[in-house]
């Protein structure tokens, strides 16, 4: 069954009063990027300080509270959004199986959808110049000719993002948010299971021994310690901080 | 309002009541077999037809996971009465799955009894034929396996939305993490058994039998009785937003993308359908 793509450009999310400023950054983000990858300068303690303007030629930093969590999650999205756009516009996904052609777009689907409601969440919380700008990727270290490079690294994107939600649930004030969070992350959990069952070809891989310890309880991760891994794996041009992340 | 409470109302005579006029509405729609009778009972009919339960919100940090353990113990009888049953075809996909899953469920019991210490509660009987609707565990009833699994599915994708639905009871507290850890190696199950059930239907390639929920559909071969299960999963509403209208995708992938919460009342009906006393 053929479903519409959209073109992300076309993606109208209201509000959108911030375009602007958004491509502000962008343009900003571009001339300071040169091959630095994603930066992480450490965190502080303080998640009660409002993320301050940036400087001309200063790198976005996520910010502080709940929002600086939201942001945290939209970098994540924005992540997996343009990482399943490349699957589907590469050779292994166009000649894959049925099954697995389907699964691979309804993963773009969702992850697309996650991405555009954290563009709307956190511009309808946040002033405009605290909403992360749309981010660069370079995905030059996958295959999307072939299934395996495909296969892997959508097992770790969805792993990680399972262990992100999980380890960031605790830092959020707002119960909204969490229940929010918590509709995501099963979802993400989902996918990592599905990922993992048609990719490693184990019958326990859905929930293996290898991310499910002997409580039963799946990966919970801090945001620095997922935001290294993010960093380490080169897939992220533009650079920004997370210096005010709560902890 | 907390589990125990919740289980004394369990003994109470209005419910044993409710339970063998149940079976009396089993009874009399004998004639059509197990598969209409499986048809008839839909999970929570115990309290949709009833006040039994009206008083169990499980609002607080305790009551929570109180909830979640009589879940749990559910869920890890149910497995280690399938992996004993026969009914799973030996050496293959399914035992390995039920394996895997079993081990899970028995080690959130252990781990949440642990978390509770004195406030914990102990299992409740179970029923798993739900008053003699299905008969998943009997060798010689060819609808077992499908039963199996449909249960399971349904029991998984209750797990996930309950958990969900009590994240925020535990705001604050050092149980929150562990809780979304749990939760999130339930909908990992969930989505397993739901490819599996896929699977074993021949339907893999079919957008209701993949491992997420599509609106609120229960997918192809559920038994209507699992219906509440999925009733809600339709919302294409977040934090205000109609993400329809806002990213132009179709009401079913924004549906999928998004697992709703269940109440705990609600998660306690579905249970109670399995629960004898």
């Amino acid at each position: 069954m053929e479903k519409p793509r959209i073109k992300v450009d076309a993606v109208s999310v209201k509000p959108v009063n911030n375009s602007k400023s958004r491509r502000r950054f962008l343009k900003m983000g571009g001339l300071a990027m040169a091959g630095s990858g994603l930066l992480l300068y450490g965190c502080s303690n303080d998640d009660d300080v409002n993320n301050p303007e940036p400087m001309p030629g200063e790198v976005f930093d996520l910010g502080s509270g709940d929002v600086g969590i939201l942001n945290y999650a939209y970098a994540l999205e924005q992540l997996e959004a343009a990482f399943y756009t490349n699957v589907l516009d590469g050779s292994y996904w166009a000649g894959a199986t049925a099954e697995e052609k389907l699964i691979l777009e309804d993963l773009y689907d969702h992850e697309v959808i996650h991405r555009e409601f954290f563009k709307a969440a956190i511009n309808a919380n946040a002033e405009a110049n605290q909403v992360l700008p749309e981010l660069e990727f370079d995905f030059s270290g996958v295959n999307f000719a072939d299934r395996d490079s495909v296969l892997a690294t959508a097992r770790v994107l969805e792993d990680t993002g399972v262990a992100a939600y999980n380890g960031a649930g605790r830092l959020l004030q707002t119960p909204d948010f969490l229940v929010i969070a918590g509709k995501i992350v099963s979802v993400e959990a989902r996918h990592a299971a599905t990922i993992r069952s048609i990719y490693l070809e184990n019958d326990t891989a859905f929930a293996g021994d290898d991310i499910i310890d002997s409580n039963g309880l799946d990966l919970a991760k801090d945001p620095q310690t997922i935001l290294s891994e993010v960093g380490a794996t080169g897939f992220v041009v533009t650079p920004f901080t997370a210096n005010n992340l709560p902890q | 309002m907390n589990i125990i409470k919740f289980l004394d109302e369990f003994t109470s005579e209005d419910l044993i009541k409710k339970s063998s006029s149940r079976r009396e509405m089993l009874g009399s729609l004998g004639n059509l077999g197990k598969k209409a009778a499986m048809v008839a009972v839909p999970f929570g009919l115990a309290s949709t037809s009833g006040k039994a339960f009206a008083q169990s919100g499980g609002n607080d940090a305790i009551g929570a996971l109180q909830l979640a353990l009589i879940l749990e113990y559910l869920e890890a009888e149910f497995y280690i009465k399938a992996l004993d049953s026969g009914v799973l075809p030996s050496g293959g996909r399914a035992e390995a799955v039920y394996n895997q899953i079993s081990k899970h469920e028995s080690a959130h019991v252990e781990f949440l009894k642990a978390g509770l210490g004195d406030n914990s509660v102990d299992s409740p009987e179970f029923d798993f034929t739900a008053g003699g609707a299905f008969d998943p565990f009997n060798p010689n009833n060819d609808m077992a396996y499908a039963q199996l699994l449909a249960l399971a599915q349904a029991f998984e994708d209750t797990g996930v939305r309950a958990y969900k639905g009590q994240a925020t009871n535990l705001m604050g507290t050092e149980f929150l993490t562990p809780a979304l850890q749990i939760h999130s190696v339930e909908a990992r199950h969930a989505s397993e058994i739901r490819r599996l059930r896929a699977d074993v239907l021949g339907d893999n390639t079919n957008e209701n039998a993949l491992g997420w929920i599509t609106l609120n559909n229960r997918g192809p071969g559920m038994p209507e009785a699992t219906q509440a299960v999925y009733d809600g999963e339709e919302n294409v509403v977040q934090g205000g937003v109609n993400l329809v209208d806002a990213t132009g995708f179709s009401a079913e992938a924004v549906s999928q993308s998004y697992d709703e919460p269940i109440s705990g009342e609600v998660a306690q009906q579905i249970a109670g359908l399995f629960i004898v006393s």
